[in-house]
């Protein structure tokens, strides 16, 4: 047996638990999942199928944990799984699944199919068997602390930029402030915006916050790979730099597996709760306007929808928000027909985005989101994840579609009223 | 020597089978390792459990016309399976005698016809489906034929057994039935009971995040 291969099935063998193997039992083959995703709906390639997707762990489980395959274990008859039960999976679980979860909710028996997709891909990162610009980003967030190469210089640039034009500060470094604010690599590369609307927000709103020139980095890109102990140690930057700080609450940014990292996994890819509370900024923002210590003024008239980042959304929680944070600032704003925690993915998630091999593929399946947006007949998007941003802006250019993409935080600062809440 | 066999030690062997068998799986995955989720919730996991049992039943509007032949033949198979194994009249009376010691009021005939009409269609287009559709023929395995024509198989046998005159067919019936509650927990028939638990972990994960799935 190949190391590659042990070392896949050892990570196989840990990631079955009580779920695992009630799922397994559960399932029978509806192919209800199938119609629920959208690499498989774009292509009608059955290989796309969810669940057909979680093969080496089902196999794995057959074999040793099923009467079935403990029996003809037990006779010598069993069919020893072989690299080629992981490695012809990895383009099914990394250029056909973004991780959006909708497979998830729509399952008749429960099975929480997008789970157990995470559980494969943890063996096959482990095991090698990975894309090859994922696993070049994963190591450059490991090296230089952010997938796409940002530094603190790059952060410090950025930053004098947005002083510059807002005539504000932006604190870093500042021990005891009530909030540590994340930016994605994405928002510094590419939405610059986000960081300059932060600052006009904040400043609007009397909140206490700070940028920390040692955990600035929100992406995780191990969550993307899906190996968990990179994951683990992406959070852990951000953990220390928290503590350091001792801040009160850490801030995601709009960025979907961001969130899911730090939010819902980072306590148990570290094994122990956090002393600090992480918030996405939509949940923030919304408390603020809640609180009243956000004024707007103006309606945006063009018709508008929202495209719901599935991270953030169905796999996060965050679903009432963005509609709260729209409400005061649209006066022409419409749902997609599938939207809030049944809304289609964009296709980039799960490092999908950052995988070139799946580019077409990737083309592909944005042909939902298209469809979902022609049908509507709209003016823009909103979205609030920047990968989301990136993948639709790149599929509406592959299209020839005019569309623009507007980000809801950025959105938000443009209607501040000038006179600051109370 | 036969219908001794198939009344008598056959029958207790399968029942005992089944109930050791099922009972042995459910404590096996319930209590295999679960790890506590160490996130601060923002709603109810208990809630959400609780809550995603029942509303599976009911598939999300925005893939129901997609999934129109699953659900439709699903629950036609499911329900009509249902009313002839607890309301099908020669069923109650076997139930009294052998299990509860008290009945209860069984079907008319009419309602028998049209159970077992829904019971053998909708396993029927489930079937065919499975073996024609692309995506169900990848994903299916053995157990799930295997399955299907075993409950086909007792279905019809107790159709023939409805004529009493010939003892044989009842008889072929109750094998046929004791072949399958033997199969049953170490197969897919399980989903029966592991629904369930696997509706209640989702439920749960959901409900954690304040997101009703």
């Amino acid at each position: 047996m190949s190391e590659r291969l042990q070392k896949g099935l050892e990570v196989l063998r840990a990631e079955v638990d009580s779920k695992v193997q009630s799922f397994f039992s559960s399932c029978v083959r509806c192919g209800v999942c199938a119609e629920s995703c959208l690499f498989y709906t774009e292509t009608k390639d059955p290989r796309y199928t969810p669940i057909y997707k979680t093969e080496p762990l089902r196999k794995l489980w057959k074999n040793e944990y099923s009467f079935w395959g403990k029996l003809t274990g037990k006779l010598g008859m069993t069919k020893a799984m072989t690299e080629a039960d992981l490695a012809d999976w990895e383009e099914l679980v990394y250029d056909g699944c973004s991780m959006c979860g909708r497979c998830s909710m729509v399952c008749p028996v429960g099975v929480d199919i997008a789970m157990i997709i995470f559980k494969v891909k943890h063996a096959l990162a482990v095991a090698g068997f990975s894309p090859e610009g994922l696993v070049e980003t994963t190591q450059r967030a490991i090296d230089v602390g952010s997938p796409m190469g940002v530094t603190l210089k790059t952060v410090q640039a950025v930053i004098k930029h947005v002083e510059r034009d807002t005539g504000l500060s932006v604190p870093m470094d500042v021990e005891g402030a009530d909030y540590m604010a994340l930016l994605s690599s994405n928002e510094i590369a590419l939405y610059p915006e986000y960081l300059e609307s932060l600052v006009k927000i904040f400043d609007h709103a009397g909140v206490s916050w700070t940028l920390s020139s040692e955990a600035f980095e929100a992406t995780n890109s191990g969550l993307q790979i899906g190996n968990k102990a990179i994951a683990g140690q992406l959070v852990q930057r951000v953990v220390d730099g928290a503590e350091k700080l001792k801040v009160k609450t850490v801030i995601s940014p709009e960025c979907g597996h961001a969130y899911t990292a730090l939010r819902w996994e980072g306590p148990n890819f570290l094994g122990k709760a956090y002393s600090f509370k992480v918030v996405h900024i939509l949940e923030l923002l919304d408390e603020l306007r809640a609180q009243g210590r956000i004024k707007t003024t103006g309606m945006e008239t063009d018709r508008l929808t929202f495209h719901d980042p599935c991270s953030i959304v169905r796999r996060g929680g965050v679903l009432a928000q963005p509609r709260n944070l729209l409400e005061p600032i649209t006066e022409n704003f419409v749902e997609m027909t599938d939207h809030g925690s049944m809304n289609w993915c964009c296709g980039g998630g799960g490092g999908v985005s950052g995988n070139e091999r799946a580019e077409e593929l990737k083309h592909t399946a944005f042909n939902r989101k298209k469809s979902q947006i022609e049908e509507l007949k709209v003016d823009a998007v909103v979205t609030a994840c920047s990968n989301c941003r990136m993948v639709m802006e790149d599929g509406i250019e592959a299209n020839e579609m005019d569309m623009p993409l507007l980000g809801l935080t950025e959105l938000i600062a443009e209607h501040l009223a000038e006179d600051r809440a109370e | 020597m036969i219908g001794y066999l198939i009344d008598g030690p056959l029958w207790y062997f399968s029942l005992a089978v089944f109930s050791i068998g099922v009972v042995w799986q459910l404590v096996a995955i319930i209590f295999a390792s679960r790890k506590t989720d160490l996130s601060v919730a923002r709603g109810s996991a208990s809630r959400g459990a609780i809550r995603n049992v029942f509303s599976r039943f009911i598939p999300h509007r925005e893939i129901a016309p997609q999934i129109r032949v699953q659900v439709v033949a699903g629950y036609m198979f499911h329900l009509g399976l249902f009313a002839l194994l607890f309301f099908a009249a020669p069923h109650v009376i076997f139930l009294e005698e052998n299990f509860f010691g008290f009945g209860w009021t069984a079907m008319p005939h009419w309602g028998f016809i049209l159970a077992a009409q829904f019971a053998f269609l909708g396993l029927i287009i489930l079937w065919l489906r499975r073996m024609l559709n692309s995506v169900s023929r990848l994903i299916s395995t053995l157990d799930d034929h295997v399955a299907a024509i075993l409950t086909f198989v007792v279905m019809l046998t107790g159709c023939l057994a409805l004529l009493e005159g010939f003892h044989e067919l009842r008889l072929l019936h109750r094998f046929t039935v004791e072949l399958l509650l033997i199969y049953f927990p170490f197969s897919c028939l399980m989903h029966t009971f592991t629904f369930i638990p696997s509706r209640a972990f989702t439920g749960a994960w959901f409900g954690r995040r304040g997101i009703d799935s």
